[in-house]
């Protein structure tokens, strides 16, 4: 279509619209911004003409290379620290994807102008796309690598687990309180505008170098959808600049939403790019270097800064932080390092650090070995059953974390650790950011004024707490962790498949008990609490030589 | 460049491939044949793709969510609660879409559907097909066409796209967006077919249908249930009142007994394509929505319920949808060919309801006899 014609047939389209005059749409979801003073913008739209044919013939590519990953044995050269991963990540993505099909109505019941509510049925449309593609894709997966266990079980997995749950606030945030935090500043502005970057670019490129060119494949199709949702965010992100009485929401909507996916997706991505990948190749890029490319440079720097001339007040503070958590904090590798420590409550199986990734995170983050390094000889040491217990239960200088009670990550970079009693209990935050989430930003009235539309954190936030003093063995096998032989579970700590014996079971697990860190805090004095508190900022957490 | 010659040599620097056996079978070992979701029962012996990609994404506090839905609205639970409408079920995950839609459903069929709309808006140009359009035809087109367009667009973005919030299930509420998927491409077709025929006709008014959809008598009651229908908060009930009732009364009332019906004798054989692609889509539609409501009225602990439930909302709709039906018989007479009367099409569009009705298992209601 020539220029002109396009033009011609946007303005036609945007004659479907009208002004009501007998009922307007029911307002299902709530929004305490306003947008009476807000300028019509007329975003990019969408032609389902043109859409159509266009998502189908890229939907032709991706299961062309599908086809051809089966054909050309692709399996025979993937890396298994790898794909392991994937069982955790594939597990989650699909949710917050759907979830963003979800979160579309509330932004167009939130924002009147017709001019944008046509971009954001059509990313409705895009995400349905994109959570059933990595659907499908995991199950090719399933299908084909050596093994199934734990993508067999996705699901439930992902909804009954303590990462699935940190990983479903990145779906949950998009879909539920006030509309315009949960699907225009927490979903548009930050997830798809700075995080897709790392979620679905240089992670499949990290797949890339670990034999699965798949993950690439899907995941840039799916990227290749993400420049238009981010115009849809940006034209109502302006419109609501446009009224002063936003500027606070605005302000708390950005700290909040950019703090919450620092902790989630740094964390999880982080991992699965540094500690999943067996390029150690030294000019490979680190996940801090990724990260000040695609996201200080690309989001900060060129996308957010810019806005500051709207008015818009940008937490400089808390990408500042965000980067020193990554670099100075080793906040991933902390991640990186519970999630093995937890990995008998996993569905996927880790593989242990070797002297050739040491020498590379030494390279990458100077003062890592003397912070992990005997940790994961440990754990490396501990990996078969029969003569000790799980990483967690032994004695390795490794004190169990408390949980966040915001992101749910727990509280690892130590000297930061928030202790309040909020709504009648004691909590604990990984930072003063999560604490503020929690005490200020989600509730009914901020800085003097009401906000009854903003959401609130709710459910059994502490995973622990569902498993509170009971044997690991019966907690594993409630969860469903188990393979088909009814005994040997699906995570392991290493990789070995070949031999049964170095196949942990049930019975290596039966009669250690699990304890719930929030439980046990909250049955202490306000001494013993504040002793612990004082030594848990204290405590390096490192192994001794 | 002046550089090069003192720069060191760029090595080029690639990850290793390396052979891993990776494969599945290359061992055997506890579960190393486990090759299905096995969180789910599907409904025959092996699950579909479909319910593959679509079964349990969502997650429920009644299957596998263990921790509960960990946001809230500032005034209720959050996630999916089944009291966001008043229908009942024991088991919202027995829905499956009968049409099985997803990704590649989606954008095959949609696109199948728009290379068959391109052909033929493409061979009407070259065949000059418009210029034996009478007057009263182009008029007809450009009013009456013209102001539907605007019901099907209020129902892609207000009716189907807000409710796949709302339903309990990943199930329920695929199928609703595809439906909303359907309307926007159709409204849009519409939209675009009326430019082609301004662009190739200089007696065709591309501008008029919005004076038509805002105040011409005999639309205004449509407006007006459509208007309503956006405005019901509760979501079965907006899915019932929409495709159940009004596509029944109305929708299908002026496509499929109007339009349809008199577009060939008026000369015209390019319409009755683009409004056939909106008559598929709307089948299809349906099958979704009659097994979903089939399932309500037939649960075993609800059903009766439920009957009366939807009972009350035909009382609520039927009675707005008769009155936009019967508001629209002036239009019958507009065109030069009048081959079928007003009485003729309502005749048979309520005995396609009555059917539907029957089928969904709910009683034909009092409002439809007279
Ligand atoms: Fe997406
Ligand atoms: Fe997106
Ligand atoms: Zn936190």
């Amino acid at each position: 279509m020539s220029r002109q014609s396009l033009t011609k047939a946007h303005n036609k389209i945007t004659e479907l619209s009208w002004e009501p005059t007998f009922a307007t749409p029911a307002t299902r979801f709530g929004t305490d911004y306003t947008f009476e003073k807000a300028p019509k913008k007329d975003p990019l739209k969408q032609i389902m003409r043109s859409y159509f044919p266009m998502e189908e013939e890229k939907d032709n590519r991706v299961f062309g290379a599908m086809d051809g990953a089966i054909r050309g044995n692709m399996f025979r050269q993937v890396q298994q620290r790898w794909l392991e991963w994937q069982k955790l990540f594939l597990s989650i993505i699909p949710f917050p994807e759907i979830s963003a099909a979800r979160a579309m109505p509330m932004a167009i019941d939130a924002v009147p102008n017709p001019e944008i509510h046509n971009g954001l049925a059509v990313q409705m449309i895009d995400e349905v796309r994109h959570s059933t593609i990595q659907m499908n894709l995991k199950k090719l997966y399933m299908n084909n690598y050596i093994d199934p266990a734990g993508f067999d079980i996705t699901e439930k997995a992902f909804a009954n687990n303590y990462a699935g749950t940190i990983g479903r606030q990145f779906g949950e945030g998009f879909i539920t309180g006030d509309a315009i935090t949960a699907a225009n500043i927490y979903l548009t502005v930050v997830a798809e505008t700075a995080f897709t970057n790392t979620l679905f670019v240089a992670m499949p490129d990290e797949a890339a170098a670990n034999g699965d060119y798949l993950l690439p494949t899907v995941f840039h199709s799916v990227q290749s959808d993400e420049s238009r949702h981010i115009s849809n965010g940006y034209s109502i992100l302006l419109m609501a600049l446009a009224d002063e009485r936003n500027r606070p929401l605005l302000e708390r909507d950005l700290r909040y939403a950019w703090w919450n996916n620092h902790c989630v997706v740094d964390a999880a991505i982080g991992t699965f790019i540094e500690y999943g990948t067996k390029d150690r190749r030294k000019d490979r890029e680190s996940y801090a270097e990724m990260w000040r490319r695609w996201i200080y440079d690309d989001y900060y720097r060129s996308y957010l800064l810019p806005l500051e001339k709207y008015g818009l007040v940008i937490p400089h503070d808390l990408v500042e932080e965000a980067w020193n958590r990554i670099t100075n904090k080793f906040y991933v590798h902390r991640v990186a390092q519970f999630f093995a420590t937890g990995w008998p409550v996993n569905y996927w199986r880790i593989d242990g650090m070797t002297d050739a990734d040491f020498e590379w995170f030494e390279d990458k983050y100077p003062g890592w070995y003397n912070q992990f390094g005997k940790w994961w000889e440990a754990y490396n040491r501990l990996r078969y059953p029969g003569r000790n217990k799980p990483i967690a239960f032994e004695e390795v200088g490794y004190e169990y974390p408390h949980r966040c009670w915001t992101c749910m990550v727990p509280c690892l970079v130590r000297e930061d650790l928030v202790v309040d009693k909020v709504d009648d209990q004691w909590r604990t935050y990984c930072s003063e950011t999560c604490a503020w989430t929690d005490k200020v930003a989600f509730r009914p009235e901020y800085e003097g004024r009401e906000t009854p539309n903003m959401g609130r954190l709710t459910g059994q936030r502490e995973w622990e707490t569902l498993h509170h003093d009971r044997d690991l063995a019966d907690i594993v096998k409630d969860l469903g962790y188990v393979r088909d032989d009814g005994k040997t579970l699906i995570p392991q700590p290493h990789l070995d498949l070949d031999d049964p014996k170095k196949l942990w079971t049930l019975d290596d697990l039966r009669g250690i008990r699990f304890a719930s860190p929030n439980v046990t805090l909250n049955e202490m004095t306000d001494s013993e609490r504040e002793e612990w508190a004082a030594a848990y900022r204290a405590n390096p957490n490192v192994t001794a030589a | 460049m002046a550089n090069s010659a003192t720069a060191a040599p760029k090595v080029r620097s690639f990850p290793k491939v390396e052979f891993t056996d990776s494969e599945a079978g290359a061992l055997e070992f506890p579960s190393s044949k486990s090759r299905t979701y096995n969180y789910f029962t599907p409904a025959k012996l092996r699950a579909t793709v479909y319910e593959d990609v679509t079964v349990d994404v969502q997650p429920d506090p009644e299957r596998h969510l263990s921790q509960g839905w960990i946001y809230g609205f500032g005034d209720g639970p959050g996630g999916y609660p089944q009291e966001w409408t008043a229908a009942k079920s024991s088991n919202w995950h027995a829905f499956l879409d009968p049409n099985e839609e997803w990704e590649q459903t989606i954008y095959r069929n949609n696109s199948a559907v728009v290379r068959q709309v391109a052909l033929c808006l493409e061979n009407a140009k070259r065949a000059g097909a418009y210029g034996n359009w009478n007057t009263a035809w182009q008029k007809f087109i450009a009013s009456n066409l013209g102001a539907w367009m605007h019901a099907e667009n209020g129902m892609a973005l207000h009716v189907f796209t807000s409710i796949q919030r709302s339903g309990p299930t990943n199930m329920i509420n695929t199928a609703v967006a595809v439906n909303a998927a359907h309307k926007m491409r159709f409204a849009q077709d519409l939209a675009l077919f009326n430019l082609d025929l301004s662009e190739s006709l200089d007696t065709f008014d591309g501008s008029v249908h919005k004076q038509v959809w805002a105040s011409a008598e005999e639309w205004q009651p449509t407006r007006k249930v459509v208007e309503e229908l956006t405005a019901v908060g509760d979501w079965a009930e907006l899915l019932f009142g929409t495709n159940v009732v009004f596509e029944q009364l109305v929708g299908q009332l002026f496509r499929s007994e109007l339009v349809m019906q008199i577009a060939a004798k008026n000369g015209d054989y390019i319409t009755p394509t683009i409004v056939g692609t909106g008559e598929h889509d709307y089948s299809r539609d349906l099958g979704y929505t009659r097994a979903l409501f089939r399932l309500l009225t037939r649960d075993e602990k609800f059903g009766e319920s439920n009957r009366e439930l939807f009972g009350r909302w035909l009382a609520k709709w039927v009675p707005p949808c008769l009155d936009a039906a019967h508001a629209l018989q002036p239009i019958w007479s507009q065109p030069a060919e009048k081959t079928l009367t007003f009485a003729d099409s309502l005749g048979a569009t309520k005995e396609k309801f009555t059917q539907l009705l029957e089928e969904i298992g709910l009683d034909v209601p009092k409002e439809l006899e007279k």
